[in-house]
């Protein structure tokens, strides 16, 4: 027999998403995973229909490329590389966590408890690490022109 | 394996498309001006007579630089039938990705079941359209970059 949704009220609404309560810092990743996402689907919506100007002529193309300069367009951008950034590297943790790497061996729920998300955190740590090298390299790179 | 159990496995292998495709093209826009791969931009590279792209905005008299988004560079790109397929695998997996990953937040506020339905039907049908839209200006983009002439 199929199991069926109780549905019970989503009562903490939007802090239920934002909130990371006493899940710790790895919460917190989730959250920031979630409004980059957010940020960068709303930026790939537009971006699709923006480029495709490119199917029409070289002049529709420097016409769109010409709307969307300057350094409001730039800065917003660069938000978005840096949004990025953090969604990719955090999603490939994200990845491996799912696979169950990085989280440890099962262990006897002996007192003491001890959680697996200590075991985890250098992985969240090395995670930060390479999206801040990547953001620095976009960084110099974009503001370098 | 249940139905959302596929869609979620979906989600996840479309992210690791996404994860390589979006760095290629991370690193084609945005890492340029530190990591340069002549095949990425291939009129930043080389022996591109400058004065024959005017269509490659003002930009490239001023400051003697193509940039990734000059036309001589999408012209570049746009030719080859690798980069058109490798855009439309791109659009399909982050679509997907994208929308699968709205559909799931907003129904962590436990919708009831006609919305839920309703949402969902929406997010397919902008997904699908964006899709057929995106594909079609990544064909169309080819052809007339192959059709351009300096």
């Amino acid at each position: 027999m199929a199991l069926k949704s109780k549905g019970f009220p989503n009562r903490l609404g939007i802090w239920g998403w934002l909130g990371g309560g006493r899940w710790g810092a790895e919460r917190y990743l989730y959250t920031l995973h979630r409004l980059t996402g957010l940020g960068l689907l709303a930026y790939f919506l537009l971006h699709i229909v923006v480029t495709s100007a490119r199917a029409f002529s070289d002049a529709a193309w420097s016409r769109a490329m010409s709307q969307v300069s300057g350094p409001f367009f730039k800065f917003g951008e660069y938000l978005v590389f840096l949004a990025f950034c953090f969604h990719a590297i955090n999603g490939i943790r994200l990845g491996l966590v799912e696979l169950g790497i990085a989280v440890g061996k099962p262990i006897e729920p002996v007192y003491p408890y001890r959680t697996s998300v200590d075991v985890q955190r250098p992985l969240a740590l090395a995670a930060l690490a390479t999206a801040f090298v990547l953001a620095v390299i976009g960084t110099i790179s974009m503001w370098s022109d | 394996m249940m139905r959302d159990q596929k869609l979620w496995a979906w989600h996840l292998i479309a992210g690791a498309v996404i994860l390589i495709f979006l760095g290629v093209h991370m690193l084609t826009m945005h890492m340029e001006g530190v990591i340069k791969i002549q095949s990425l931009n291939p009129a930043s590279v080389g022996h591109v007579d400058k004065a024959k792209i005017p269509q490659a905005g003002d930009r490239t008299s001023d400051e003697g630089d193509i940039h990734p988004i000059d036309w001589a560079n999408v012209r570049a790109r746009g030719v080859r039938t690798l980069y058109m397929t490798g855009y439309i695998v791109l659009l399909g997996a982050a679509l997907f990705h994208g929308l699968y990953g709205l559909r799931n937040i907003l129904f962590e506020l436990n919708p009831a079941v006609w919305l839920k339905k309703t949402l969902s039907a929406l997010l397919l049908l902008l997904g699908l359209g964006l899709f057929v839209y995106g594909a079609w200006a990544a064909v169309m983009a080819r052809a007339v970059a192959r059709a351009w002439k300096m």
